[in-house]
């Protein structure tokens, strides 16, 4: 094939960083844990030369603080970990979101255990993250693009859950036609010059109201303005999905990340044989495409979900299908013995023989 | 301000035979109310009055971003004319680091109290200081969760009783106290430290000036700052209000000790004469 101009081979951790920095990200902090460290490698080399500041910080618990302070000034600002960083960061996390602080955060997760803490959040309180699950690196960089915006616009974290796969493969993506829409602005963030005016802002998860106003923290008004604010989010921000082969489908099976495109393989090879199956992939897991995933269900015989995990997104999957087809989970812990999540049952073979079990059980 | 009127000594040993009159208004340009729900006796709206009106002189107003940390003083990040970013319990030093590397033209303080700095969030403080981060940290250290209603700290003194350690905390149940000014001190990114106190007149007017020194280190571009400011908790220490002055003097500040532990600025100036 001629090279394309533009056109680059580069690493999933390389693509993503560009990408960060393209659709505007000035400030990234980080503690290196694989398979998220070449993220953070790349943010050190690409953002001093755009201005921007990258910290090799001493712990996610700092990683996420310098994000948060550095977002709560409007600067566009990412940080991530695997699942297990994730895990430290919490806390924090549930915070930024009640203080209505936009930020992006890439889980580079080993396999998909981190499902539900992706989608649920493992803080305190109630609050909720968007959550977009690229295929690959293609789509992660697209994906990258969209979180920016959604994160700024909705002043709420987004997280990009990515996995080895992603950061470790390479593909041609052309860097040269990213044309980010920019950001909205951030009137709201903390720059020091409202101090003395009467008016000083305040950024605050107990909430923005203060004592001048009459008014001062009152977690109850608070919290219910983010409830409000969140259950808009969750309602106008559209789900987006890819579907295939789903029309005269006897069997649906859903699946997200990486393992979809294996799914989408065997499904595919499956078609060519004339069994008649079909696939579905939610690319935002928050919202998830629940009616997506109800209308495709709505005349098959069944629908199967493949995880690499013991099965998390079934229970949206099971929500969204309440009860009109009989939902199996054909997935499962990964084998891999590194524990990072790279095969061996990542194999469109196995994949297609799980789902040819459930094709002859239910037809 | 209206001009002094002197007044006749009110008798405090009887119920007032006259109501109560608004003498004048003293709060300071950068808090926005002066009412507040901290206990009487309270070390800590004086400290954070000292750290405002310092900004305020220094007219720095206008660039300033205060990053509070959780405790009774956290009453105070929504009562401020300055800009206020609230952080979760020990985690201020990062968050103040994010806001002055992504905008370095800013004035970066943290407010926090020895439960968030010390117990919490020690590592934060270290490393925030060890990266020479050219931000004021301020801890206000009375040696107790005031809070949640007086337990034990990492800077409770030995043999002081609190809800966690009744008899008194003993070296070998509850170790020993962090003495962090001077743990700071030993840091070489660490530009200016000094630990002081607001138990009387005098000790407030020098915690007023190492303050604003330490605003001039940040100023100066000179690396991290760190103010120490002893606090009066006579509800947390179980102890009288009108005795915890010289409570404070005998067993908080005969352990940390008040004094300006590193000042890298005037060391070189004295070099230089």
């Amino acid at each position: 094939m001629p090279a394309v101009p533009g056109r680059r081979l580069l690493q999933g951790s390389e693509a993503i960083a560009g990408a960060m920095v393209g659709a505007g990200c000035r400030f990234f902090a980080g503690y290196p844990m694989t398979p998220f460290t070449e993220v953070l490698e790349e943010m050190a080399k690409k953002l001093p030369a755009v201005g921007g500041v990258c910290m090799n910080a001493e712990s996610e618990l700092e990683a996420i603080g310098m994000a948060w302070g550095a977002a709560a000034t409007g600067t566009p600002s990412a940080t991530g970990s695997t699942g297990q960083g994730l895990s430290l960061m919490q806390e924090s996390l549930a915070e930024i979101t009640l203080a209505r602080i936009p930020l992006v955060v890439l889980n580079m997760a080993r396999a998909q255990g981190d499902y539900w803490q992706a989608t649920r959040g493992g803080g305190h309180g109630d609050y909720r993250h968007l959550v977009l699950a690229p295929v690959d690196v293609v789509e992660a960089v697209e994906l990258i693009f969209r979180a920016f915006h959604l994160a700024a616009t909705w002043r709420n974290p987004v997280v990009v859950l990515g996995d080895y796969y992603l950061a470790h493969t390479a593909r041609a993506v052309d860097p040269s036609s990213w044309s980010p829409e920019p950001l909205p602005p951030a009137e709201w963030a903390l720059t020091g010059e409202s101090g003395g005016s009467g008016h000083a802002k305040l950024l605050s998860f107990l909430g923005s109201a203060k004592q001048r106003d009459g008014a001062g923290y009152d977690l109850a008004v608070h919290y219910a303005a983010c409830a409000d604010h969140t259950a808009r989010m969750l309602k106008e921000v559209p789900a987006q999905v890819e579907v295939g082969f789903i029309e005269e489908a006897d069997v649906v099976v859903v699946a997200f990340g990486t393992p979809g495109a294996y799914v989408r393989a065997a499904v595919r090879d499956l078609r060519a044989d004339g069994v008649r199956v079909g696939f579905v992939r939610p690319v935002t897991l928050v919202p998830f495409p629940a009616e997506v995933v109800a209308a495709a269900a709505r005349h098959v015989r069944a629908v199967a979900v493949f995880e690499n995990n013991t099965g998390q997104m079934l229970d949206d999957v099971r929500l969204a299908v309440l009860g009109e087809a009989p939902v199996e989970f054909i997935g499962g812990l990964s084998l891999d013995p590194s524990g990072f999540g790279i095969a061996p049952d990542l194999d469109v073979a196995v994949v297609r023989r799980r789902i040819l079990s459930v094709v002859e059980r239910h037809t | 301000m209206t001009e002094p009127v002197a007044r006749d000594v009110v008798p405090t040993d009887a119920p007032p035979n006259a109501p109560a009159e608004l003498v004048d208004d003293f709060t300071p340009a950068l808090v926005d109310v002066g009412l507040h729900h901290l206990c009487p006796g309270c070390g800590e709206p004086i400290a954070i009055r000292s750290l405002v009106e310092a900004i305020a002189e220094m007219m720095l107003a206008q660039r300033t971003v205060a990053v509070f940390g959780i405790g009774c003083y956290t009453a105070f990040s929504n009562n401020l004319d300055v800009e206020v970013l609230q952080a979760l319990h020990g985690r201020a030093p990062s968050l103040a680091t994010g806001v002055k590397r992504a905008r370095p033209d800013t004035v970066v303080v943290t407010v926090q109290g020895d439960g968030d700095m010390v117990s919490e969030g020690l590592q934060e403080v270290l490393h925030a200081a060890a990266r020479g981060e050219n931000i004021t940290c301020v801890m206000l250290n009375n040696g107790v969760f005031g809070e949640t209603g007086g337990h034990m700290t990492a800077t409770t003194v030995l043999g002081q009783r609190t809800k966690t350690s009744l008899e008194g905390r003993d070296s070998v149940a509850h170790g020993r106290p962090i003495l962090l000014a001077d743990l700071v001190a030993r840091l070489d990114g660490a530009a200016y430290v000094a630990r002081c106190a607001v138990n009387s007149a005098g000790q407030l007017a020098r915690t007023h000036r190492l303050l604003r020194r330490a605003l001039d280190t940040q100023l100066a571009g000179a690396g991290f700052s760190f103010v120490e400011v002893l606090t009066m908790c006579p509800t947390g220490w179980f102890v009288e209000t009108a005795d915890a002055p010289q409570y404070l003097e005998e067993h908080l500040g005969a352990v940390h000790r008040a004094g300006v532990l590193k000042d890298v600025r005037a060391d070189a100036a004295a070099e230089v004469r």
